[in-house]
C-alpha cells in the first residue's frame, strides 16, 4: 500500500508545483530536455569513461578527463615547490588553524575567552615560523611557496587583516575629527578605485624603488600588505554599511550608561554592526578568494598559478580542460564552504535578535 | 536649596537646533528624593531638556549642575555624571546582541569595573524588582514591549543611579502593558529614588509626582505641586492641555 500512496503523492506534488498552468508545464519540459542534453555527456566526461588510475599519460586511452593527470599533479597543485621533505610544516600549520575555530565549532568553549583570543593572536607567528622556518626549522624560502597552500596564505592574511583595518577605517570614516575623517575616506577611495592587478604591480615593481637600497622586502610579503591594504577598504565600506544601520538609540543607550567613545564601539555598536553585514563581509571574501590569483602576474604561483603551469608541462600537453575543471572545483569548494559558514551564523539567535526587536 | 539636597539644577539654560531655540531660558531645581513630572504638548521640548540632564543633547548658555557637577563639554565630568544618571528610553533601546543580564551587568563590569560575579548577583536582583529574572537568558527580541521596558529600568538601575530619567517610557507599549511598567516605575519612587519622567500618564503623574512641570514651546509655562497642577492649573495653556489629555 505504501509505494502506490507516495507515487500518488509524488505525481500530486509534481502537478502543483511543475505543470500548474501550460506554461509551468512548457517551462518543466524546456528544463528536463536542458537537463538531459547537458547531464549525461557531462557525466561521461566527468566519470563514466574518464581515467582515474595509472601515472603517465599512456594510461589515458578513455574518451572522458584524464584525472591521472590531476593525480600525478596533485603534490604540486596543493604545496607549489615546496620541499616535499617539509610538507608536513605546512600540513600541521594549516591544521593548528583549528585550535583557535574551536570555539566557534563547540558553543561550549566560548566562555574561555581569553584562551581563544590567545591562540588567534599567536596563531599568525607560529604559522610563519613553521611555514618559513628558521629557530631549529629549515628556511623554506617564500619562492617556494605555492599552490593551494599559497592561495590558503595569501587569503588568510588578506581577510585576517582586512577585518581589523576595515573596522578602524570605517570608524575612522565617521569621526567626529575632520583629520581622522579626511585620512580614512582618502585612504578608503584609493585603494578603491585601483584595481587589484596595479596594486600588485606597484607593490612588485614600485615599492622597491622608494625602500632604501639595503632593505629588500620579500616579494611575498609585498603582495600581502598589497592585498591586505585593497581588501580592508573594501571591507571599511562594508562595515560603514553595517555602522549607519545601527538605530541612534543603541548609542544612545550606550552613552546613558557611561560608557566611554571606545566603549559604546566594542562593546555595543561594532558588534551589532558587523552582525547586520556578515553577507557583505562573505562576500568581500569570496572575491578575495578568487582574486589571489592574480597574484600570477607577479610571479607567485597559487592555486591556478600552478596548474596553469602543469598544463604547458611539454609532457602533459592536451589536459588543459581538467586542469581548470579541478581548480574551479578547488575555488568552488572553498568559496561555498564560506558562503555555508555565512547562513550558519545568520541564523544564530543573538544574531537575529536585531530584526525582531526592530518589529516590536 | 544647597548643593547637598539639590539633584538637578537648570540655571537660564538656553538651546538651539540650528535656528530653532528649543529650550528657552531654563530654570528648573530639582531636590534629592523629589519626583517630577514634565508633561506638554508635542514638540515642546520635553526630550531635549531631559536628554540636556545626561548630556546627551549639549547647551549654548546657562548652567546645568547634576550632583554637583556642572556638566560642561569636558568628557570627563559628562562620564561621571552620566554614572550617577540613569536613563530610560520610549524605545527601550536595549542591546539586541546581549541577553538580558548581559544587558544588565554591561556598565556595571565595564564602568563601575565590578567583578563578573558580583554584577550578575545586582543584575538578577533588580530583574526580581522588576519581576522578570526568568527572562535573564533571552535576547530583548524574544520579549514583548513590556518586558523589555522593565529589563531598560533595571539596566539602568544596576549602575546604582542616584537621579533616574525617563522620556516617555509607556508610549511604546501597547495599552496592556503599560500598567507593568508602570507599577515599576511606582515602586521605584517609593524607594526614594529622585525621578524626572517625561509621560502623559495623568494618572501615573497623580499617584507619585510632587511637582509637574508643565512645558510649551520650549519654555517652563508653569511648575506646581500636583495637587495644585491637577486641581487649579495656572496658565490658560496647561488648563487647555489637561482638557485635551484628560478627556482622552
Ligand atoms: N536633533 C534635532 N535636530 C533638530 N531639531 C530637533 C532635534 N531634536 C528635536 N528637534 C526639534 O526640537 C523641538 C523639541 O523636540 P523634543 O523632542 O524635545 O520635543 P518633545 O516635547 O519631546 O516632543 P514629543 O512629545 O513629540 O516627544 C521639536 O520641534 C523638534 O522638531
Ligand atoms: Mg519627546
Amino acid at each position: 500500500m505504501r509505494v502506490p500512496e507516495r507515487t500518488a503523492a509524488v505525481l500530486a506534488w509534481a502537478r502543483r508545483n511543475l505543470f500548474s498552468s501550460p506554461l509551468n508545464a512548457l517551462l518543466t519540459l524546456l528544463g528536463l530536455w536542458l537537463l538531459w542534453l547537458v547531464v549525461p555527456p557531462l557525466l561521461q566526461w566527468l566519470w563514466l569513461q574518464a581515467d582515474f588510475v595509472g601515472s603517465s599519460r599512456e594510461d589515458c586511452r578513455g574518451d572522458g578527463a584524464c584525472w591521472v593527470f590531476v593525480r600525478v599533479h596533485l603534490d604540486q597543485f596543493l604545496y607549489g615547490f615546496y620541499p616535499p621533505a617539509e610538507r608536513w610544516r605546512v600540513n600541521l600549520g594549516i591544521a593548528l588553524l583549528l585550535v583557535p575555530a574551536l570555539p566557534l565549532l563547540i558553543p561550549p568553549l566560548r566562555r574561555f575567552r581569553r584562551v581563544w583570543l590567545l591562540a588567534l593572536l599567536a596563531y599568525p607567528p607560529v604559522a610563519w615560523w613553521l611555514f618559513h622556518g628558521g629557530l631549529g626549522l629549515s628556511v623554506v624560502d617564500t619562492g617556494l611557496w605555492g599552490g593551494l597552500f599559497l592561495t590558503l596564505v595569501i587569503a588568510a592574511t588578506g581577510m585576517a587583516a582586512a577585518l581589523p583595518l576595515g573596522l578602524l577605517l570605517a570608524l575612522g570614516r565617521r569621526s567626529r575629527l575632520p583629520v581622522v575623517r579626511a585620512t580614512a575616506t582618502v585612504f578608503i577611495e584609493f585603494w578603491r578605485g585601483v584595481p587589484l592587478i596595479t596594486v600588485l604591480f606597484m607593490a612588485s615593481v614600485m615599492l622597491p624603488l622608494f625602500l632604501p637600497s639595503g632593505l629588500s622586502l620579500d616579494k611575498l610579503l609585498r603582495a600581502l600588505i598589497g592585498v591586505a591594504l585593497f581588501a580592508g577598504a573594501y571591507m571599511a565600506e562594508v562595515i560603514r554599511g553595517g555602522l549607519q544601520g545601527v538605530p541612534a538609540g543603541q548609542y544612545e543607550a550606550a552613552q546613558a550608561l557611561g560608557l566611554s567613545y571606545w566603549q559604546q564601539m566594542r562593546l555595543v555598536i561594532v558588534p551589532q554592526a558587523l552582525r547586520m553585514v556578515v553577507p557583505g563581509i562573505v562576500n568581500v571574501f569570496i572575491a578575495l578568494f578568487k582574486e589571489t590569483s592574480l597574484v600570477l602576474i607577479i610571479g607567485l604561483f597559487d592555486l591556478l598559478g600552478v596548474v596553469q603551469a602543469a598544463v604547458t608541462n611539454p609532457d602533459w600537453l592536451g589536459f588543459v580542460l581538467e586542469g581548470y575543471v579541478f581548480a574551479a572545483a578547488v575555488f568552488w569548494a572553498f568559496c561555498y564552504g564560506m558562503s555555508r559558514i555565512s547562513r550558519r551564523l545568520e541564523r544564530r539567535p543573538d544574531m537575529k535578535a536585531q530584526e525582531q526587536q526592530e518589529m516590536a | 536649596m544647597t548643593e547637598q539636597t539639590t539633584a538637578v539644577r537648570f540655571e537660564h539654560v538656553d538651546k538651539w537646533f540650528g535656528q530653532l531655540h528649543v529650550l528657552q531660558d531654563i530654570n528648573l531645581e530639582v531636590a534629592r528624593g523629589e519626583r517630577i513630572v514634565i508633561c506638554g504638548p508635542s514638540g515642546s521640548g520635553k526630550s531635549t531638556l531631559i536628554r540636556c540632564c545626561n548630556g546627551l543633547e549639549p547647551y549654548q548658555r546657562g548652567r546645568i549642575v547634576v550632583n554637583g557637577i556642572e556638566l560642561t563639554e569636558n568628557r570627563r565630568t559628562v562620564e561621571q555624571v552620566r554614572r550617577q544618571v540613569g536613563m530610560v528610553f520610549q524605545q527601550f533601546n536595549l542591546f539586541p546582541h546581549l541577553t538580558v543580564l548581559e544587558n544588565c551587568t554591561l556598565a556595571p563590569i565595564w564602568v563601575r569595573k565590578m567583578p563578573r560575579a558580583e554584577a550578575e548577583e545586582l543584575a538578577m536582583e533588580y530583574l526580581r524588582r522588576v519581576r522578570i529574572p526568568d527572562k535573564a537568558h533571552s535576547y530583548p527580541g524574544q520579549l514583548s514591549g513590556g518586558q523589555q521596558q522593565r529589563v531598560a529600568i533595571a539596566r539602568a538601575l544596576c549602575m546604582q543611579p542616584r537621579i533616574m530619567l525617563f522620556d516617555e517610557p509607556t508610549s511604546a507599549l501597547d495599552p496592556e502593558m503599560i500598567s507593568e511598567v508602570l507599577d515599576a516605575m511606582v515602586e521605584l519612587a517609593e524607594s526614594g529614588m529622585t525621578m524626572l519622567c517625561v509621560t502623559h500618564e495623568m494618572g501615573f503623574a497623580r499617584e507619585v509626582a510632587d511637582r509637574i512641570v508643565f512645558m510649551d514651546g520650549g519654555r517652563i509655562v508653569e511648575q506646581s505641586p500636583t495637587a495644585q497642577f491637577f486641581a487649579a492649573p495656572q496658565t490658560e495653556r496647561a488648563r487647555q492641555f489637561l482638557g485635551q489629555i484628560l478627556a482622552r
